[in-house]
């Protein structure tokens, strides 16, 4: 076998190792959200490579090389089952990109592994759009324009400033085309991209079923669920429900959507008054299919792609995986479905049979008294008010039968315990209802004008169908007197009254977030949340109201620009044509005589040229003398004469070739 | 005229030894009206040269030796009273000779450096409010010792520009030399010297090197030239339009004394480095990213 040559770069090594660093930090957040294995591999090798280049070590054979990306295949398929899809593909895209400076030695080599870079750092949107995010690509798009400008500098390398200060420059450039086509290309409508299915980025919200545990998860959480911004003054606090999923199929121990509700396409039967409150949400990503909403939203001014289900609740096509923009229209107050169909009564007192034995027969016991609906529901929230019951995060856990446990034996719990209790004892009793799950309240932002609910937030509540009056909103974990709510869920829950006795640190820190959100909400407002519903807003002013002509225009734009840019290019790019013809003639001559193996340098004079080659071809001195004579005296001269330029012709053929 | 132009040359050559092209650029410096910068250490024959030149071309000469304590008045001249006519009488400083040697002009201050650079470049003084016009022809040599040196005033980059042309002389060949240690006292031979040419015929070969011809390619090159040294990121400043001019005159003075009436690419080569090398200013004197004339030079084709 061959020695293997060692190893010459196409790169200085100063080149090298701002590539390679600029690699490491454009895959550095990648690398926390990979496996600990890949991290090590991508990192190790950047360090061989390094090494490799300083020390003259060769590149690894081919058959290593290949071993190499087989494994990477392997690795990623045994952690993430598969080779697409966004973590996957991501984690091979990223292994890959390593392994290439295993064979990075050409200037081609290079190019692929720059503009692959770029490619990399276009997929960290996948994960966040956050403000700090773009200023991280933007850094890194800078990183790495600069070094492809040090992998274009011949020669010694540029100083780290100058290349960065190019490269910076160069986005500037980019910067208003950016802009146009952020404003002017067509908007598309969720995710039409095929994103794959575990595209977005990956946060807590509710789910689509109710399991005790559920929430309280969900309560110690301070991530933000969305953003609100009212037209006129907010609703009182107690009509601040935001509505989410609503679940009617009980199994004695979780709540569920059945599949015959989710395929149902009528809608409910809503009568609204009053005016309605105007407000826009910007929703964050939690990968639902539904939308939240005051209650009741207007069935008739529905976001793009949504409608209202039978139970009131706006659900989505396709789950929300980007930051959305939703302008609402809620009527306060209204009747929702004033007459209840025969078979949804019967669904919405059902009871699994032989659960709750001792929940049954209190709510029976109530009903054999004579109370009329109205009654017993007051009669339950009498109940949850005045017997011992206590709101805790850390409730014990319950059994098969968990509504008897609740109410006959622990009597601790929160949200889910309460509303899961009182709907088996309406039931129980004969009174339709059902369980809402969504969020409660919301926090005042100290600057924008605007309020913030966040995970915490997260709220069970029940529905009971009343003659007359509807589905009613009853809320039983609000009957929870505050002495009786335990001091760790007292934290957990502490809202707006809690901020005002902070301390001036703990202040500053509040107003320092709230400042923080702020721009964030803005960011999202209008960097995010320009959607289609926005662009077309923003264009029609522009008097631009179809996609169509939106097209159009920006297709024009671009190739009028791109034509400007090009007619530029090549006029400057093409010289001047000769037309002097002693010029034409002395370049024939210096043609004759590159053949001989004299070339002329750029910067030697006719004379010098033509005695340096006579000091070596003693036999031209003839006819390069009459030549040099003939074309100092055209060009340099100011002569004019045809004799001289027929001469000068006939002694360009008589150089032979030496 | 050019037999006598060429006479010149030869004593020149006999009198300083093995600097050929050194005289030639001093003589082309004189040819195109210019003054002379010679940069050099002590005792390589800038007095000699200057001398030379004097004697060859039949021009008188005064050497003023550059201290820091020498006034303008000094150079340009003083009016004293004189009791017989009981009136002022201006008396011509040295700077009223055909060539002057300003003998290490950077030792003076700047007042006085000044004052000579104005006579330089104006060609007459002023004086108790009547102006003088200088003799024609008027040719000053200054030299400067390049070594760092305690008490100096270097000239600034504007009066340096008034240098047509800055040269050094450096130690001769060793043939030279050697002619130069067994041969008599060069001052000895210096008197035996004869004007070759008269100062009406010197007159008359600055008028002709002003006929020169340049043609439009070759004035596309002067412009390729200066253009690189207003583009390189490693130049303070690029060349002035005054200096793009005086590429030109010193170029067609090379041209006239080589026998040609047109100037041709090399003439502005042998020219450049001298012309233009006091003029560059380095974008930052620390590193060495600044070219030199010649490197700007072998990096512009000739179009």
């Amino acid at each position: 076998m061959l020695p293997r040559p060692a190893l010459t770069d196409y790169l200085p090594h100063r080149t090298l190792l701002r590539l390679l660093a600029v690699l490491l930090v454009v895959i550095a957040p990648h690398l926390w959200r990979l496996p600990w294995w890949e991290g090590a591999a991508v990192v190790s090798l950047v360090v061989w490579r390094g090494l490799a280049s300083s020390r003259q070590w060769g590149l690894p054979p081919r058959f290593l090389k290949l071993m190499l990306a087989i494994a990477a295949f392997i690795g990623v398929y045994s952690v993430f089952g598969r080779v697409t899809g966004q973590n996957a593909g991501i984690a091979l895209l990223v292994l890959m990109l390593a392994l290439k400076l295993t064979e990075m030695r050409s200037r081609r080599d290079v190019m692929v592994v720059v503009f692959l870079m770029y490619f990399l750092l276009a997929t960290h949107f996948l994960y966040s759009q956050e403000m700090w995010t773009i200023a991280y690509l933007f850094m890194s798009v800078i990183a790495i324009t600069s070094v492809l400008v040090d992998v274009h500098h011949p020669g010694e390398p540029l100083p780290l400033r100058t290349s960065l200060r190019l490269g910076g420059r160069l986005i500037l450039h980019s910067l208003p085309l950016m802009v146009l086509f952020f404003v002017l290309f067509p908007r598309i409508p969720g995710p039409i991209w095929g994103l794959p299915a575990d595209a977005g980025p990956t946060r807590s919200g509710l789910s689509d079923s109710m399991t005790p545990g559920d929430i309280s998860s969900l309560i110690l959480s301070s991530e933000i669920a969305f953003r609100v911004r009212f037209e006129g003054a907010p609703p009182p606090k107690k009509l601040l429900y935001w509505r989410g999923p609503v679940f009617r199929e009980f199994n004695g121990r979780s709540w569920n959507q059945s599949t015959q509700d989710l395929m149902d396409r009528t809608w409910p039967v809503a009568e609204l008054s009053g005016e309605p409150t105007r407000y826009e949400i910007t929703l964050e990503p939690m990968r639902n299919r539904w939308l939240f909403a005051l209650d009741l939203p207007d069935p008739r001014q529905l976001p793009m792609q949504s409608r209202i289900d039978r139970m009131a609740t706006v659900v989505v096509d396709a789950p929300v995986i980007e930051r959305r923009l939703i302008r609402w229209a809620s009527f306060t107050s209204y009747v929702l479905e004033p007459e209840l169909r025969p078979r949804d009564r019967e669904r919405d007192t059902r009871l699994p049979p032989g659960s709750n034995p001792r929940a049954t027969a209190l709510a029976q016991s109530w009903r054999t008294q004579g109370m009329g609906d109205a009654q017993i529901v007051d009669a339950a929230l009498t109940m949850f008010r005045e017997q011992p019951f206590y709101y805790t995060l850390e409730p014990p856990r319950l059994g098969t039968h968990s509504a008897d446990e609740f109410i006959f034996d622990t009597r601790r719990g929160f949200c889910e315990h309460y509303s899961s209790a009182f709907a088996v004892l309406m039931r129980a009793a004969g009174v339709p209802t059902r369980v809402v799950t969504g969020y409660q309240g919301m926090e005042a932002n100290a600057y924008g004008g605007y309020y913030l609910v966040r995970q915490s937030d997260a709220h069970a509540w029940n529905e009971v169908w009343l003659e007359g009056r509807g589905w009613v909103r009853v809320d039983p974990t609000s009957m929870i007197p505050p002495s009786r709510i335990e001091s760790s869920a007292l934290e957990a829950m502490a809202g707006n009254e809690a901020r005002d006795r902070l301390g001036s640190l703990e202040r500053a820190k509040y107003l320092l977030e709230a400042r923080w959100d702020w721009a964030n909400a803005r960011w999202n407002e209008w960097v995010l949340g320009y959607g289609p519903e926005m662009q077309k807003e923003f264009l029609s002013r522009f008097g631009i109201e179809r996609q169509r002509q939106m097209l159009l225009v920006l297709t024009a734009g671009i190739t009028l620009a791109l034509l400007l840019v090009g007619w530029v290019a090549i006029r400057r790019a093409i010289p001047p044509r000769v037309t002097e013809r002693a010029l034409l003639l002395w370049r024939a001559a210096a043609k004759r005589l590159a053949k001989s193996g004299y070339v002329q340098r750029p910067d030697e004079g006719p004379r010098d040229f033509v005695d340096r080659v006579v000091s070596r071809e003693p036999g031209l001195f003839e006819p390069l003398h009459t030549v040099l004579d003939a074309y100092l005296r055209l060009r340099y001269s100011g002569e004019q004469s045809p004799t001289l330029e027929h001469e000068f012709a006939a002694a360009v053929k008589r150089i032979r070739r030496v | 005229m050019n037999a006598a132009l060429k006479a010149a040359q030869t004593a020149l050559n006999a009198i300083i030894l093995g600097k050929e092209a050194q005289l030639r650029l001093a003589l082309t410096c004189l040819i195109a009206r210019g003054h002379l910068l010679i940069e050099d250490i002590p005792g390589v024959g800038k007095t000699t040269l200057a001398l030379a030149l004097a004697k060859v071309l039949g021009l008188d000469f005064q050497r003023v030796q550059f201290t820091s304590d020498l006034l303008p008045a000094d150079i340009l001249g003083v009016s004293i009273f004189e009791q017989a006519s009981s009136s002022f009488r201006f008396h011509p400083g040295p700077v009223f000779a055909q060539i002057m040697l300003a003998d290490e002009v950077n030792r003076a201050s700047p007042k006085t450096q000044s004052a000579l650079l104005e006579a330089m470049e104006e060609r007459q003084v002023t004086a108790e409010g009547e102006t003088r016009r200088l003799p024609e022809p008027f040719f000053v040599i200054a030299t400067q010792n390049p070594a760092h040196q305690i008490g100096v005033f270097p000239l600034p980059e504007s009066q340096l520009d008034r240098f047509l042309m800055r040269l050094s002389l450096g130690y001769p060949p060793v043939v030279a030399e050697r002619a130069l240690l067994m041969d008599r006292d060069r001052r000895d031979l210096l008197s035996e010297l004869a004007p070759s040419l008269r100062a009406a015929e010197l007159l008359e070969l600055q008028a002709q090197a002003r006929d020169v011809k340049t043609s439009p390619a070759l004035v596309e090159y002067l412009l390729a030239l200066l253009r690189a040294t207003r583009e390189h990121a490693g130049l303070r400043q690029g060349l002035s339009p005054r200096a793009g001019l005086a590429l030109r005159r010193a170029a067609q003075a090379f041209a006239l004394i080589d026998g040609r009436s047109a100037v041709i690419p090399e003439d502005v080569q042998a020219v450049f480095v001298p012309c233009v090398s006091h003029r560059l200013m380095p974008a930052n004197e620390a590193d060495g990213g600044a070219p030199t004339a010649e490197e700007i030079l072998a990096s512009v084709a000739i179009p």
